[in-house]
């Protein structure tokens, strides 16, 4: 159940949301929580249903099953008191080739029953800059590159001031250079106080803009927190060199340490199979839903310390050549939720 | 950049109409190059016609289009005769192309999703798209008409105009005339642009919705011209298409434009309700 007081922090809440198309159940009771204020990374591989939650959460498409507020207003019956205060860009950009840049920023704003007119031409210039196409302002569409088109779209979405931005795949298309701005773009929007909702594939981008993340896989929502939770900090993993590989396995397995991934390059990987965060569901299980295999952000206080592990190679005699402490990654994580191969699932 | 007043607008402002969309619509709809193009192709429907009779012989009465035998006596003919010419196909086709683009071809751009997000809404969009498609029918008619008289102007002599009642009247009131069997086409219509809008909230592909628009006048056309389906004629929207000659008589008689207009009428309650019960549904998956 949905505490008011809660519903009104977040962002983005969906309860139960399902998608089906004909036989195929493409979004799976799906509970997002998006707090507000929050950078969030919507992560999943193709096909996992990210695009259409973002169609269901903005409208576009009607939910089977389940519901959606935005802004704390039910979503699609409030759209019209909704959707003026979200920006967004859905599926990549979509504009008139004959009509230029500014022509077709304009004509968006005008579909906006709340944008002031007066102020029309002043905003679309403002985003047209912030997005660094001023001087293609005048070109038609039809001449822009997919980066360029891609910039106008996230132009489009910062038309009127935001109090949400959903942006699908923002940096598709993109050159370095124009990555690395729409990452200051979203910092910059969520230090002005905006939540952005940005869905991507790419893990490094929601690593590094993000303060939390869900990902999807095969129409389910298989993980959700904040960015420290999914990395899973509980479970740290020990590469260690030696030549005494037999001898070193056995003090990971009297310390109870597994090992993680075999040997690479020579090296023992071993983890601490007794995570931190085996007590039951992450955080706040009422935000999470059902996400329960979202370990929480344990600090290492029931697994074995690193040094504790040197100590005990030492006077077992192992000779260590090299000693590493790696945390887990985003991209472990990933994949660990949703499968290494390439096949799109379903 | 100014973006400080991210934070909150609890109250939104007050919405505006649905006019600055409409106006958009239009600047969209006729800044379009293929729309020009169109329109260019109507008004060199009575320009080629009024040439080929200039430099050809006279034209024998009783043969070709109606009234094409009164143009050399009279320039301002030219724009009645081409109306003539273009109601059964040329204005249903770009009618078809206008009205089947509707929906359809905002789809096909992806541009649907982002009208809809702005937010546009579904009901607001799709009158403002009806709206647009309805100019179109003002504007084509009037097109042709305008384009005939100005090219009979230049190349035959005005002067009164005899009346299909007998009666003459003078050139400017002969214009009048003109303008009213125009309005009179553009009612005409309507109700196949709102079978086109129709057909448009049914498909992503424009030129799908276009073809079957102007499928659909043809079919019309040809079942009434079918005997044996006599009982449906006066059920198709097509079927005072040629009714404007009441408009050449004096005085006026106001019956078929007034039956054309509740035909049309109803087509437009018809199919604007399945338009919308179709629109307000349907997952913009494009």
């Amino acid at each position: 159940m949905t505490v008011a007081g809660r519903s009104a922090e977040l962002a983005i809440e969906t309860r139960g949301l399902s998608k089906r198309f004909g036989h195929q159940l493409a979004v799976d009771g799906v509970n997002l929580a998006v707090p507000r204020g929050s950078v969030f990374g919507f992560l999943g591989p193709n096909g996992s249903g990210k695009t259409t939650t973002i169609r269901m959460m903005l409208g576009l498409a009607g939910a089977t099953r389940g519901s959606v507020s935005v802004l704390g207003l039910e979503m699609p019956e409030r759209f019209h008191d909704v959707l003026p205060r979200v920006g967004a860009l859905v599926e990549g950009p979509a504009f008139y080739p004959f009509l230029s840049g500014a022509a077709n920023l304009r004509r968006l704003d005008a579909a906006d029953p709340y944008a002031v007119q007066s102020t029309r031409r002043a905003r679309v210039e403002a985003a047209l800059e912030r997005v660094g196409l001023t001087h293609a302002a005048g070109k038609k569409v039809r001449a822009y590159s997919l980066g360029m088109k891609q910039r106008l779209g996230i132009a489009n979405a910062l038309l009127s001031p935001r109090e949400l931005l959903v942006l699908d795949e923002p940096t598709n298309g993109l050159d370095p250079q124009g990555t690395r701005e729409v990452r200051s773009l979203v910092r910059s929007l969520a230090a002005d106080g905006a939540t952005v909702f940005v869905s991507s594939h790419l893990l490094a981008e929601v690593e590094q803009i993000c303060t939390h993340a869900a990902v999807m896989s095969a129409g389910r929502l298989v993980a959700q927190g904040t960015l420290a939770e999914l990395r899973d900090e509980g479970k740290v993993r020990i590469r260690l060199v030696t030549p005494d590989a037999g001898l070193a396995e056995g003090v990971f397995a009297r310390l109870g340490m597994t090992p993680m991934g075999g040997r690479s390059n020579g090296a023992l990987v071993y983890g601490d199979s007794r995570r931190a965060g085996d007590t039951g569901t992450a955080g706040d299980a009422g935000q999470l839903g059902d996400t329960g295999q979202l370990g929480d952000a344990g600090q290492s206080g029931v697994a074995v310390e690193p040094e504790a592990v040197v100590a005990a190679m030492v006077a077992a005699g192992v000779r260590v050549r090299g000693f590493a402490v790696e945390q887990g990654s985003l991209e472990d994580r990933f994949v660990a939720l949703t499968g290494e191969g390439f096949d799109i699932a379903q | 950049m100014p973006n400080k007043e991210v934070v909150a607008t609890d109250a939104p402002a007050k919405a505006s109409s649905g006019l600055p969309l409409l106006a958009s619509e239009l600047s969209v709809l006729f800044r379009r190059r293929r729309t020009w193009a169109m329109l260019l192709a109507l008004a060199a429907v009575p320009v080629l016609m009024a040439i080929a009779v200039r430099v050809s012989s006279a034209v024998p009465p009783g043969r070709g289009p109606a009234f094409l035998d009164r143009i050399t006596q009279n320039g301002l003919f030219v724009g009645v005769t081409a109306l003539l010419v273009c109601v059964p196909l040329f204005l249903p086709l770009t009618v078809g192309v206008v009205a089947g683009d509707t929906i359809a071809g905002e789809a096909g751009l992806g541009t649907l999703r982002y009208l809809l997000v702005a937010p546009a809404g579904r009901v607001r969009l799709l009158l403002v798209k009806y709206a647009g498609a309805a100019a179109f029918c003002i504007v084509a008619p009037l097109v042709v008409a305008l384009a005939g008289a100005g090219i009979g102007t230049a190349l035959f002599p005005v002067g009164p105009v005899t009346l299909l009642s007998g009666d003459v009247i003078t050139p400017g009131e002969a214009v009048v005339r003109l303008l009213l069997v125009a309005a009179y086409l553009t009612v005409s219509l309507l109700g196949l642009s709102a079978v086109g809008l129709f057909l448009s909230t049914l498909t992503d592909v424009p030129v799908g919705a276009m073809a079957a628009t102007i499928v659909a006048s043809v079919v019309s056309q040809v079942v009434g011209e079918l005997p044996q389906l006599e009982w449906l004629h006066p059920w198709l929207f097509s079927h005072y298409w040629f009714g404007f000659a009441d408009l050449l008589r004096q005085p006026i008689a106001w019956d078929s434009f007034g039956s054309n207009a509740l035909l049309q009428a109803g087509y437009i309650a018809v199919f604007g309700a399945l338009a919308y019960g179709r629109f307000v549904t349907k997952d913009v998956l494009s």
